[in-house]
Formats: structure tokens, C-alpha cells, sequence
């Protein structure tokens, strides 16, 4: 077992500071990911669970689905589009619902969608006036079986059964027919002009072969403009906040890096400082600064693997104990590891701080022959 | 000034020579001369002390002559190996191979026991695995504290502790072992018993040793006797 494996399980009280304080950045790095993936995944969830390639807006709605209207004319003209397999309509309202049981005033947000094609996880379309409820609502007393009373209007709205994981602008969703959709929105937004075959956007499907960012460009062109095609991505990094939570997080999380950088840097500096006669030794008796570096890199490492062990542990412990729809948290393990490998990154990082100190270490140091 | 010692009797390839050996150091942007043109032979199993008072510049010759400093000036080699030129990286290797060191403060290292302190070499050298653990074990207890091979060397006394640092120059089976005040930090009983003992695993081993010292009592224990003063060698 090498030098430096001894070093840390005889002296564990050596490292634990530096371990504590990766730790922490580690489980921080968790639940700062965690957060942000369960914000997004609230936006945006009904999105991304469409099979669809594009997804169609009027050009005027600057890419907003509610400000967003497709006629019927320019559904045809789209579906006309070569390249387009076929289409579907979508549209959102968000309301308040009133449940059964609980007080008048205690109302449900609500983000209603009525849909033609059904996205990944939801049934086919119910019959007219009935919903597929996302598990989430579960929290404000909605049950399998409730009528729900839906906006000022109060439009009736059953709920036939569960759909999970499809929130939309953070609010659990109703998943309904377009007629249904349309008629909640007319009782309830009276400023929501809707012909009778209007839906707020258009979910395209490409022919097999046709690349999505070539049928969109074609579909753009379609009535002079009057639409905008987006990407499935595009279309969810529209959603209005999506962009800035990212960027948001994208930053604390670096600063959370540059801290576990300096910890690093810092910590194995000062054992540097420390370890000068030993390393002076170590020289002496034939130790190499690259053999030396190398062991500093392996303790890094080791305590990086531990603190990330632990900090991961407490965040899926923190998940698991989080009530369901309390707080928007999603611990994805694609984000865990990208978060883990920064961390690795930036405590290498730091301790290659350490690499000029151990260069320097003069092994005459070890006999004490300056005079 | 250019002072030499030689041997009483010459064998086949010396452990050490020193040709005409300067170092310079620059103190204050002045230049201060450590070694003035030294020259001095060891020969295979000669155990000679280099005795002189602080500052005069015996642990330089003793630095320069293990690789650990460059002459400024002069021919090094040890072993008949030419060191003079030598970059860093080659100096580790023929420290890890060549040569052996037992320090004035000891140094062992700290959370290692003192079987593992041995092992080091082998492990910052070429590693020889079982080969290397059977040396550390037979070391170990031809100087005595084969019972303390596992205890770290806080739970040492001090002349084990030497006696352990001594089992470590003697790992990579070096041709020349050098001394740095080997008693220093020993009461008289327990410096004479490492003296003794250094005297008597020198001879056995074939293994030219050079004892820097300024305590003129230790010098009965060494084949010969090298006085330096002011850098410069005296026989």
C-alpha cells in the first residue's frame, strides 16, 4: 500500500477538515442540481414528454404558447409543408380548480391542456369533459373521480385517472381534448378570442428522413411568416424562465466549484508547507517531485471520492425525504455525475497549486546543507 | 587552497572519489566558498569520519558527495560512476540505487512503522515486492529491533529509531552510506552502541560509510579520520 493510502488511514484527523468541506460543496453541488432539474422539470415537463419534432407558433406570439393562436387554415397550409407527417393541435390554460372537500377559497393551480396526440406517459385523449390528473395535484386533495370546478367559470372537469411527472409553469396539469381545452378557455378568458377550430400550437411530426431544423425552415416560410417552428428543444428553452434559471444556477454552481477549488488549493498547500522536511527526506532517498505530485494528487482524489460519496448520500436522503411536490427537486443521475466530474476537476485542479511548492523542495534540505 | 586525503591502501574501484571539489553558494549577492577544491577517496568498506565544526562545510561534502547538491567545481563519482554533470532526475535515481543517508534528526517517516520505513526505498525505487520485505524483515533484526518492526517510531527510542534509519540507508544496498551527526541526538551509552553497530554492519557488508561528525569521541569507531575546516579537507 503506497505512502500516501498510509498517510490517510493512519491520520484520517488530518483530512477531515478538507473531507468536511467537500462534502458539504459535494452535497451543495447535489442539491443545487437537484433544484435546478426540478424547477426545469416543472416548467417544462409537458413538453418534453411530446413525441413531436417541431413545434408550431403563431409569429406574433413570439414563441409564448398562451399569447400563441393557430388557425385551421394555417394548420392546412402547414400540414401541406413537404416533409410534415402530420400534425397535432395543443393548447394550455392556467386557472385555478376548485376541489371537492376542501375550503371555497382553496383553489388548485391548474395548467390545462387539451392535445390530439398524446405525449409520452398519457393516455389517449379522455372523452370531452374529463381529465387525466398529474399525480402532483394528489397533494391538493384532487382524487380519481372528482369533478373538479375549473376557473371563475367554474367548468366541470373530471378526472378519470393519473398521469406522473407533467407539471407545466410549476403547476400540476389536466390533460384533456382540444374541445375541451377550448371551451374551459372561452367560459374562463373571455379575452381569449378562439375560433372553433383554433389551438394555440401545432405539434409536428417530420416524414422519416427529413432532418427538424430543414422542415422547420420550410414550414417558416409558410403564409408569408406567420409561424414560427421550433425544435422540441428550442421550444422548452422558450418557456419564459427556463433560460435564466439556467444561467442562474449555471453560475452558482461554478462559484460552488471556484470555492472547492480554493478549499483544495488552500488545505493542500498548507500540508505542503507542513510535509517540507518529510518531502525533503522522501527526495534525499530517491523520491522524484513527479513521484511526490503524483501522491498529493492520489490523497486529492481519495478525499474528493469520499466527500462526493457522502454529499451524494445525504442529497438522495434529502429526496427521499422530501414530501412529493413540496419543493420541485430532481436528483438525475446524468446531472450527479457532470456535477461529481467538475468537482474531481476543481480539487485536482487545487491541488496542482500545491505542484510549484513540491518542485522546489531542495533534498539537501533533508541534511540541512546550505552553509 | 587545494587539500588532499587519500587512503592508507588502494582497492579495486573507490566507493568515493572527490576531485578538486568547489562549491559556492551566494550569500547576500556575495559569493561564499563552502568547499575549497576538495579532494578525498573512500575506499570499498572504508569507514572514514569527516570531522569539523559547524560551518566548516562537512555537510556540503557530504550533500554533494550523495547527489544531493552539485559541485560547483571538480569531479564527483561514486562508485566509479561520474555524477558531476547529473540533472535532477538522474540524481533521484542514483540516490534511490547508489547511496544511503541516515540524517542527524533521523526523520523517519512519521505514520509509517518502522518495517514500512524501510520499505520506502523499495517503493520510491525499483520495486522488488517480496524481495524487498524479506531485506526489511532480515535488517530489521540483524540490527536489533526485528521485535519493534511494527511499532511507529513514536513508540521508539531514540537509538531505535537510529537503528531503524540505518536499516533504511541500507535498503537499496548502496555502495557508500553517509553519516550526518549519527549521534547527535543520543546520549553517550546509546551513541556508542549505534557507532558500534554502524561500524560493525559497514564491515560486514563490504559498505564504505562516511560519518560527518564534530564530536572528536566518535572517531575511534572509523578507519580514518578527515578534518575540514573552512571548506577545506586536511588528512
Amino acid at each position: 500500500m503506497s505512502l500516501e493510502i498510509l498517510e490517510l488511514r493512519r491520520r484520517p484527523g488530518r483530512f477531515a477538515t478538507a473531507t468536511a468541506i467537500l462534502t458539504l460543496l459535494a452535497a451543495l453541488l447535489m442539491l443545487l442540481g437537484g433544484l435546478l432539474d426540478g424547477l426545469i422539470a416543472g416548467s417544462t415537463a409537458a413538453f418534453r414528454a411530446q413525441r413531436a419534432d417541431l413545434v408550431v407558433y403563431s409569429s406574433a406570439a413570439e414563441q409564448s404558447l398562451p399569447r400563441s393562436r393557430v388557425t385551421e387554415a394555417t394548420r392546412s397550409a402547414v400540414e401541406a409543408v413537404p416533409g410534415v407527417a402530420d400534425t397535432a393541435a395543443l393548447g394550455v390554460v392556467q386557472l385555478g380548480a376548485r376541489v371537492p372537500g376542501n375550503a371555497p377559497r382553496d383553489l388548485a393551480p391548474v395548467a390545462l391542456l387539451g392535445y390530439e396526440l398524446a405525449p409520452r406517459g398519457v393516455p389517449a385523449p379522455p372523452a370531452d369533459g374529463s381529465a387525466y390528473a398529474d399525480r402532483t395535484l394528489e397533494a391538493d386533495g384532487v382524487r380519481v373521480g372528482q369533478t373538479l370546478q375549473v376557473g371563475p367559470a367554474r367548468s366541470p372537469v373530471r378526472i378519470v385517472g393519473w398521469v406522473d411527472g407533467l407539471t407545466y409553469a410549476g403547476q400540476g396539469t389536466l390533460w384533456t381534448t382540444v374541445d375541451t381545452w377550448r371551451s374551459v378557455t372561452a367560459a374562463n378568458r373571455p379575452d381569449a378570442v378562439l375560433g372553433p377550430a383554433d389551438s394555440q400550437a401545432l405539434l409536428v411530426r417530420a416524414e422519416p428522413g427529413v432532418a427538424p431544423e430543414v422542415l422547420a425552415a420550410r414550414i417558416a416560410h409558410v403564409n408569408d411568416g406567420a409561424v414560427d417552428a421550433l425544435t422540441l428543444d428550442a421550444a422548452i428553452e422558450a418557456i419564459p424562465g427556463v433560460s435564466e434559471q439556467n444561467s442562474t444556477f449555471g453560475q452558482i454552481i461554478g462559484v460552488t466549484l471556484v470555492i472547492a477549488v480554493v478549499v483544495v488549493a488552500l488545505f493542500f498547500a498548507l500540508l505542503t508547507i507542513e510535509r517540507l522536511p518529510l518531502y525533503g527526506v522522501l527526495k534525499a532517498v530517491g523520491a522524484t517531485s513527479g513521484r511526490l505530485f503524483r501522491g498529493v494528487l492520489l490523497q486529492v482524489v481519495i478525499i474528493t471520492a469520499i466527500a462526493s460519496l457522502i454529499g451524494t448520500s445525504i442529497a438522495v436522503a434529502i429526496d427521499l425525504a422530501l414530501p412529493p411536490g413540496s419543493i420541485p427537486f430532481d436528483l438525475r443521475p446524468s446531472r450527479a455525475l457532470w456535477n461529481l466530474a467538475f468537482l474531481f476537476l476543481a480539487a485536482v485542479l487545487g491541488g496542482a497549486f500545491s505542484l510549484r511548492r513540491v518542485l522546489r523542495i531542495d533534498p539537501a534540505s533533508a541534511i540541512g546543507s546550505t552553509s | 587552497m587545494n587539500m588532499t586525503s587519500t587512503p592508507s591502501s588502494t582497492a579495486s574501484t573507490p566507493a568515493l572519489q572527490l576531485e578538486g571539489v568547489r562549491k559556492v553558494y551566494e550569500v547576500g549577492g556575495e559569493p561564499a566558498v563552502a568547499l575549497d577544491h576538495a579532494s578525498l577517496t573512500v575506499e570499498q568498506a572504508e569507514t572514514v569520519a569527516l570531522l569539523g565544526p559547524s560551518g566548516s562545510g562537512k555537510t556540503t561534502l557530504c550533500s554533494i558527495a550523495g547527489g544531493l547538491l552539485s559541485a560547483t567545481d571538480g569531479k564527483v563519482l561514486v562508485a566509479g560512476e561520474d555524477i558531476t554533470r547529473y540533472d535532477p532526475r538522474r540524481l533521484s535515481r542514483f540516490r534511490q540505487s547508489t547511496v544511503g543517508f541516515v540524517f542527524q534528526t533521523v526523520n523517519l517517516v512519521p505514520f509509517l512503522t518502522a518495517r514500512e520505513n524501510l520499505l520506502v526505498v523499495d517503493e520510491l525505487g525499483r520495486r522488488t515486492g517480496a524481495a524487498a520485505r524479506r531485506r526489511a524483515d532480515r535488517l530489521l533484526e540483524e540490527l536489533g529491533v526485528g521485535d519493534r518492526s511494527k511499532n511507529l517510531p513514536s513508540q521508539l527510542s531514540g537509538g531505535q529509531r537510529q537503528r531503524v534509519a540505518i536499516g533504511r540507508a541500507l535498503m537499496n544496498e548502496p555502495q557508500l552510506v553517509l553519516f550526518d551527526e549519527p549521534t547527535s541526538a543520543l546520549d553517550t551509552a546509546t551513541g556508542e552502541q549505534v557507532m558500534e553497530l554502524i561500524r560493525s554492519e559497514m564491515g560486514s557488508r563490504g559498505t564504505a560509510a562516511v560519518i560527518v561528525t564534530h564530536d572528536d569521541r566518535i572517531t575511534r569507531f572509523a578507519d580514518r579520520t578527515v578534518h575540514i575546516v573552512d571548506g577545506a579537507l586536511d588528512a
